[in-house]
Formats: C-alpha cells, structure tokens, sequence
C-alpha cells in the first residue's frame, strides 16, 4: 500500500485536528492541576518536619519511578475496578466515573504534581534564606511570604524549566489513548483499525504534534522573557 | 490450594521472564541510545554546517514526538518499509533502535553540555603541548566530560527503564507491564497486579540510583578536598 497524500490530507487530518481539543485540554488542565497542588508539595519536600518531609519525597519517588502508562492502567484499571458498580451505573457521578477522560485526567495530573514540585522546590531554595527570616521579622504571614516573596521570585527562576516541563507533558498525554480516549494519538489508532491504512495517521499524528510542541515553545519564550526581565 | 489462589495465580515465572526482557530493552536500548547521542555531539561540536542541521534537526524532532508515536511509527512505518525489501526485521532490535534512538536525542543535549563545560583554555594547553587530538580527547576531555554529565546521564538511564514499558502496548512482547496486564484481566485482580508492575519498576529505579550514586562517588574522588 503506497502512501496516499490524498488520504492523509482529507481523510486523516480533519479527524486528528478535531481531536487536538481533547490533547489540549488534558495538556491544560493537567497542568493547572498540577502546579496547584505542586506548591504545597514542593514545600513539603523542603519542609523541615520529618513527617511533611518524608511521604511528599516518597509521593515523588513513587510517581517519578515508575512508568506513566502504569499509573494510567492503575487508576482506571484498579480505582476503576474498586468503586462499587452500583455508583457507576446510577450515581449522581456515573457521567464522570464512566469517562475514561476523568480517570486520564486524574493521572496525568498526579503524575505531573510530582515532577512540578520537584522543579519548584528548586526555584524555591534558590532564594536566599534571608528573605524569609527578613518576611517573618517584619510580621508577614506565611501565605503572604509565599505568594509576594516566594513564589515570584522561585517562578521566575525555574520558568524555561516549567515550560520544558509542559511539553514532555503535552507528549505524555499520549498514553491515555491505551484507556480509550480519543485525543490525538487515540483517534490517530482509531483510523489505524477502521482502514487498516497506517501510514497516514501515524504520520498525520506525528505532524500534529511537532505543530502543537512548536506553538507552545513560541508562547512559552516572550513570557519567559518577561519573567526574566528583573534577573 | 489451587493455582489461582496462589498470591501470583500463577504467572510467577512469566513476571520474571517479564521483568528480566524490561531490563535486557533497557540496557540494549541505552547502549544504542549512546552511539546516537555521541554521533549527535560530534555532530553538534563539528564546525560543519550540515552537521550541525542534521543533529540540530533530530534533537529537534525526537523532542517534538512523543514517545508512543515513534515507537509506533518504527514498528508500523519504517520497519514495514525495510521488510518491503525483503530483510526479515527482528521486533527486539526495532524496539531497541527506536528506544536507542529516542534517548540519544537526549544523550546528545547532556554530552554537548558536558563538553562546553571543559574551559577553553584546556584545548589551548593541549596544542600547545603537542597532544595528538585523540590523546587530548581520551586523556582530557572524556574523563572531564564524563564527571560532568553523570547527572543527566543517569537521569535519560531512568527514563530509559520506564520507557521500556512502552513496548507493551505492542502487543508481541510479554514485558513485566504486558504480562501484569494479562494477569490482571484474567484474575480481575487489577490493583494487586499493575502494583507488581509498579513494584517492578521501582526496583528498577531504586537499584539504579544507588549505583548511579556510587558511580558518582567514585568519579568524583579526584575532586574531594
């Protein structure tokens, strides 16, 4: 079977692009869910106390040693399998506990979290010590010295790191086309096994991607430049 | 007690055999992974243009494609196209290859670092010394260069291991996750199972970090004060 450039470009390419909302979605969400919940991490794995310390390292040795696809299966093979059939069928969550989307969202984010607050908690002891015992002298609450003090500065830091990150996640999103959601890789396997052609979508997948990482690197540098315009 | 109740219900031997092809692709696929990240150094190093383009552009590209997708498209496209010519392709070396391939892309990044960071003035004192350039590259640059880049080294080795689960999703290889995931689906015991799969990994993981930590040690003594 020769490649068809016809095929690829009026019968793959529609298909991939209407998928490319559900990849940036994921990719979005994901990644807002995962900076949220880095920062409480990330200062627990700086913590002083043994006992912030310790789980938040071994969350992110758990998460960062083993492998994605794992965890994706874990969630919605096993979360999946432990709650009750009868919360799928007629709960008032049913919607989202037979989704596959939510149980790949909540992967990725748990998986991202820890790769999030590792590089944050190097943004963080990268300031000075100083700072935060001049914070505290002049009677500024914890939170206040995180969100004015800390977080602007140890962003600013980590920030090419951040968006690097967001792109090996952007290309991790891939894997949840293994639990049936069709996203871009997910709906390129889908015309995989419908046409029996496969040149075409993996190329056309392939080629959605490199657009979508080379767009995200283009937004990603003029807002790392402004991040970096003090340092 | 039947052989379904046994805590692996069976699939012991299978886990193991697993475990060990997870570990045989890992290493293959590293030791490929650093030919192609050396070429892709001396590549970006050379004063060539083309070069240059070329390294610049599989670096480029391998960090642009996830990893499933070029798995999949060296299995489905580039080996497919080799078997056209008639070559009987073996599946364990296109998953190494393209395992290989995908790290030496990264590989390359952390050894061209590693180099730039050797002074300049090193190069200099080596000319003027009259070193061969092979001399001055194995005596002066790789031992400097290798101190310099253990970290990202070690860190593309773990990716390396958890990439190796990718090929599961291939369908030919029993690995620890393919074979967990049959397991699992047999006995509907999913978390018991994809948490030996996890195990497995981490185990993985754990042992290499203590070897990298060793290793880092021992290459570093020179420069202990």
């Amino acid at each position: 079977m020769s490649f068809s450039w016809e095929f690829l470009l009026r019968g793959v390419l529609p298909q991939l692009l209407a998928a490319v909302p559900v990849t940036m979605t994921l990719t979005f969400l994901s990644g807002l869910g995962s900076a949220l919940l880095g920062v409480p991490l990330a200062l627990a794995l700086g913590a002083a106390a043994r006992w912030k310390r310790w789980p938040a390292q071994a969350y992110s040795l758990l998460m960062r040693g083993t492998p994605m696809l794992v965890q994706i299966y874990m969630i919605y093979y096993g979360l999946g399998s432990l709650i009750p059939r009868e919360w799928m069928r007629h709960g008032w969550a049913s919607p989202v506990l037979r989704d596959a989307f939510w149980y790949g969202l909540v992967a990725l984010t748990l998986n991202e979290t820890a790769y999030v607050a590792v590089i944050l908690k190097t943004g963080l002891d990268a300031i000075p010590r100083g700072q935060r015992e001049a914070a505290s002298a002049l009677g500024m609450s914890a939170t206040n010295t995180l969100t004015r003090i800390l977080l602007p500065q140890a962003l600013s830091v980590v920030f090419p790191m951040l968006t690097n990150e967001f792109i090996l996640l952007l290309k991790s999103t891939v894997l949840v086309s293994m639990i049936t959601i069709f996203d871009v890789m997910g709906t390129a396997n889908n015309i995989r096994f419908e046409t029996l052609r496969v040149d075409e979508p993996l190329v056309g997948a392939a080629c959605v991607y490199v657009v979508l990482v080379g767009i995200v690197t283009l937004i990603g540098q003029p807002i790392e430049r402004r991040l970096r315009r003090h340092l | 007690m039947s052989l379904g109740d046994a805590p692996l219900a069976g699939y012991g031997g299978q886990l193991a055999a697993g475990l060990v092809l997870t570990i045989e692709v890992s290493l293959s696929s590293y030791a490929v992974g650093s030919v192609f990240g050396l070429l892709g150094a001396a590549a970006k190093l050379s004063r060539s243009r083309t070069l240059h383009l070329c390294a610049g552009l599989y670096t480029t590209l391998v960090r642009a494609l996830p990893e499933l997708l070029l798995v999949l498209l060296a299995f489905y496209v580039i080996a497919d196209r080799i078997e056209q010519f008639g070559v009987v392709v073996n599946p364990f070396v296109v998953a190494v290859v393209a395992l290989g391939f995908i790290q030496g892309a990264y590989i390359t990044e952390v050894l061209r670092g590693a180099v730039l960071a050797i002074p300049r003035g090193q190069r200099e004192a080596a000319q003027a010394l009259n070193l061969y350039p092979l001399t001055y590259l194995r005596r002066i640059v790789a031992p400097q260069a290798l101190r310099h880049a253990l970290g990202g080294l070690g860190n593309i080795w773990l990716n390396a291991t958890k990439d190796a689960s990718l090929i599961s999703v291939l369908g030919i290889f029993a690995d620890v996750l393919k074979v967990s995931s049959l397991a699992a689906a047999a006995t509907k015991r999913y978390v018991f199972f994809y948490g030996v799969a996890g195990a497995c990994f981490l185990a993985i993981t754990l042992v290499s970090m203590a070897l990298l930590e060793r290793l880092r040690r021992d290459l570093s003594r020179a420069y202990l004060t």
